[in-house]
């Protein structure tokens, strides 16, 4: 949410659980104006806080002119001294979904080790004596990899595991993780109501001065609502309805992702603000008050996917 | 003077040009009979009454807003009717929470009726860092107040609220009145819910144990209405007003903490004052689970590794999950530490919280209602299909005879019978002659 509206629009989110004290909020109100002084961001959001098992993550967004490209996040646990997350690459996504598992300690050096053979899981989160830890990744992998390489099916499974051994286990701090979990829920559960940004004809996102909130019934329909990322799908416009416009529709709508039922629709005190939750990622929440341009999402959650969503709608 | 018609011919052509260019400016756009004069002069005057900044940035966006606005005003008389919306639906129920009941009885029992504490727990929640929000939950006691206005109950907390995809319930936990149900001495903890505060409040039905054991199996969200039907595997017996109590019900076992020597037997009737004055809660809480079925409170331990054992005598250790501690502790606030809160978050039921601050402490949770699952969740597969029972000579079937053959098998009984009967009767015959003869 923006920054400048931080103080409202805590008591719209506010719902799903989690808020902040009165002293995280004067702090983050006066450090986010810093913040965007000293890095000369365009604007300043709280993107939400990450729950670790020791420490909370307060994670900060920074936008540049172009709203879509040019995204910066920060990390704190004070609210007032702030730190850069590393960018996250398709590298760094595929080590961190191979190497992390569990919930986030709260101490961003805190390493990650790919899970090896049976032991996987429990034992090798852990950061105890990583040489001992290798070692044993390195010889479990040999072993499984001679004792397969005989059944002719899983050679190549034997020949990969090998490779693996022969390679040292992918490690990952905690830093990585967080900067790829804040990445991924960015794109994937970041939602902002249709016509709130439109696309220049040369490319650059921007927010719509022009916009005036949707109505009460736009606002209960799911498909007014876009994903805030780059869009997967390509709009064949004329294909589309009439009123589709190629400048505020160039987002993917959340009533295009599957399975269906993974967000929520709700309207709190009554019709005054409209709440959206994911339940793929358990704490994102987006609110609008309809007919006013007031709109923002937070993330106030323990920065793990839901991987049981299918079970449980 | 040869300038002067000169120039009045390039005044006339300027003029002409002038001219046949504001007709073209003029002439109606085909497509929404608008023209492009009236449209600029418009936004001309827009500029000259709102004076922007930076004007010939925003120049196109104030045009469209020109456009729009001129079509809204067609709509404007349209929308006559006020629709009595959602929000002022909900807005007349919620006035009757700020009414004040005139007749009250101020006897020594409605003393004893408590309910807690507005803002200071409202407060200790938001340093807590959780929370509905300060309007939400002075709500939500009023309609707690009201709860206990209308109905005899001892005593009534608010126990937390949990989320569903469609509504919510906010749930309450009450305790009757010793002697008013035909209960047992025992008092009974019922809890109701709500789904906004302001409307009526509902009370769950009670849950039995086999609804406990299929609530562990699944794992689904609620949807927010109490009647709708719960299609999982296992199959659970009941609709989601069960399931809501059942995982009510786990909740509270697994996560209703107390300070260390807050509550003391249950035999002595009393909660004691607690002991200790400091708020330094470093160190690993342990926990202690209270069994479904029937309880007063439940007690644990924040600081030491003492439990008290309760009426019951059943209590169970929190397992560790997925080498993730079951509880995190946290101090509310570094800066000002004397005034802190100590907040304590559960990691198996994530949503579920309590702080405690010298002589204060309370429990609450808002979460989607689900244990923490850790990486997977495997659903439970479905039974072996049962066998047939082996088919043997006892058990298969032989076709019934058919009618002729049946008449047919009477038949030769009966001969049968009379050639049986016919060499009797031959018998008979001849002692009843002796018979005769002899009388």
């Amino acid at each position: 949410m923006d920054s400048r509206w931080l103080l409202c629009s805590l008591g719209h989110v506010c719902g799903s659980g989690y808020t902040l004290s009165g002293e995280q909020r004067a702090a983050l109100h006066t450090s986010l104006i810093l913040l965007g002084k000293n890095y000369k961001f365009t604007q300043v959001l709280f993107w939400g806080k990450v729950l670790g098992l020791k420490e909370d993550y307060f994670i900060a967004q920074g936008r540049g002119d172009d709203e879509m490209k040019g995204k910066t996040f920060l990390y704190s646990f004070n609210c007032m001294e702030w730190h850069l997350l590393p960018p996250a690459d398709d590298l760094t996504v595929s080590e961190v979904s191979r190497a992390a598992s569990g919930r986030f300690t709260g101490n961003p050096s805190h390493e990650y080790m790919e899970p090896r053979g049976e032991a996987e899981g429990e034992a090798k989160g852990e950061a105890k004596g990583e040489a001992k830890g290798e070692a044993e990744g390195e010889a479990k992998g040999e072993a499984e990899g001679e004792g397969e390489g005989e059944a002719s099916e899983e050679e190549e499974e034997a020949a990969a595991e090998a490779a693996e051994a022969a390679a040292p286990p992918i490690k990952v701090t905690e830093e990585r993780r967080l900067a790829v979990a804040v990445h991924l829920i960015d794109e994937e559960a970041s939602v902002v109501p249709r016509g709130a940004f439109t696309r220049a004809p040369h490319g650059r996102v921007e927010a719509n001065r022009s916009f005036q909130g949707l109505s009460h019934a736009d606002a209960g329909k799911l498909d007014n609502f876009l994903h805030f990322a780059k869009p997967k799908k390509v709009k064949q416009f004329f294909q589309e309805l009439a009123d589709l416009d190629p400048s505020i529709d160039f987002l993917d709508s959340l009533s295009d992702d599957f399975p269906k039922g993974q967000w929520s629709l709700q309207w709190e005190n009554g019709s005054s603000v409209c709440v959206i939750r994911s339940l793929l990622w358990l704490g994102m929440t987006f609110y609008h008050v309809p007919m006013t341009p007031q709109h923002g999402h937070v993330y106030m959650g323990d920065g793990c996917k839901n991987l049981n969503m299918a079970f449980m709608l | 003077m040869e300038t002067q018609p000169a120039n009045q011919d390039r005044n006339n052509q300027r003029q002409q040009a002038a001219a046949s260019f504001k007709a073209f400016m003029v002439s109606n756009s085909t497509k929404s009979n608008q023209n492009l004069y009236d449209h600029l002069a418009r936004l001309l005057t827009k500029v000259m009454d709102e004076r922007p900044q930076n004007a010939v940035d925003v120049i196109e966006d104030l045009s469209f807003r020109v456009k729009r606005e001129l079509l809204a005003d067609f709509q404007g008389t349209l929308r006559g009717v006020p629709l009595a919306t959602a929000a002022q639906l909900l807005a007349e129920q919620q006035r009757l929470l700020f009414s004040q009941v005139d007749e009250v009885e101020h006897d020594d029992e409605q003393l004893e009726s408590q309910y807690p504490d507005v803002n200071e727990i409202s407060y200790y929640l938001e340093q807590a860092g959780v929370g509905l929000g300060r309007e939400e939950m002075q709500r939500i006691f009023l309609a707690l107040k009201k709860l206990v206005d209308s109905h005899p109950l001892q005593r009534c907390r608010l126990w937390g609220k949990i989320l569903g995809t469609e509504s919510n319930y906010i749930v309450a936990e009450i305790e009757n009145r010793e002697g008013t149900e035909e209960e047992e001495q025992s008092p009974d903890e019922a809890p109701d819910e709500e789904s906004e505060p302001g409307l009526p409040w509902l009370k769950l039905p009670a849950v039995t144990p086999a609804q406990i054991n299929a609530a562990r199996c699944i794992r689904k969200f609620f949807t927010g209405r109490l009647d709708a039907p719960i299609s999982s595997y296992p199959p659970f017996p009941g609709l989601e007003a069960n399931y809501l109590r059942a995982q009510i019900a786990r909740i509270s076992a697994g996560t209703q903490v107390s300070p260390l020597g807050f509550y003391q037997f249950a035999e002595e009737e009393g909660e004691d004052e607690p002991e200790e004055p400091s708020d330094s809660y470093n160190q690993n809480p342990d926990f202690e689970g209270v069994p479904v079925s029937k309880m007063a409170e439940s007690l644990s331990t924040w600081v030491h590794h003492v439990q008290h054992i309760l009426q019951q005598g059943r209590c169970s250790w929190d397992k560790e999950i997925l080498s993730t501690p079951p509880w995190s502790t946290k101090m509310s606030s570094t800066l000002t530490p004397q005034y802190a809160v100590a907040v304590l978050r559960s990691n198996l039921w994530p949503g579920a919280h309590a702080y405690a601050c010298g002589k204060k402490f309370e429990n609450v949770y808002v979460g989607w209602g689900l244990k923490f699952a850790g990486e997977g969740y495997v659903q439970s597969t479905p039974l072996v299909v049962q066998k047939d029972y082996p088919s043997g000579p006892d058990v298969t079937e032989a076709l019934d005879a058919s009618l002729e053959e049946e008449q047919a098998l009477e038949a030769a009984i009966e001969l049968k019978q009379e050639e049986l009967e016919s060499l009797e009767g031959e018998e008979d015959d001849e002692d009843d002659y002796d018979s005769l003869d002899e009388s």
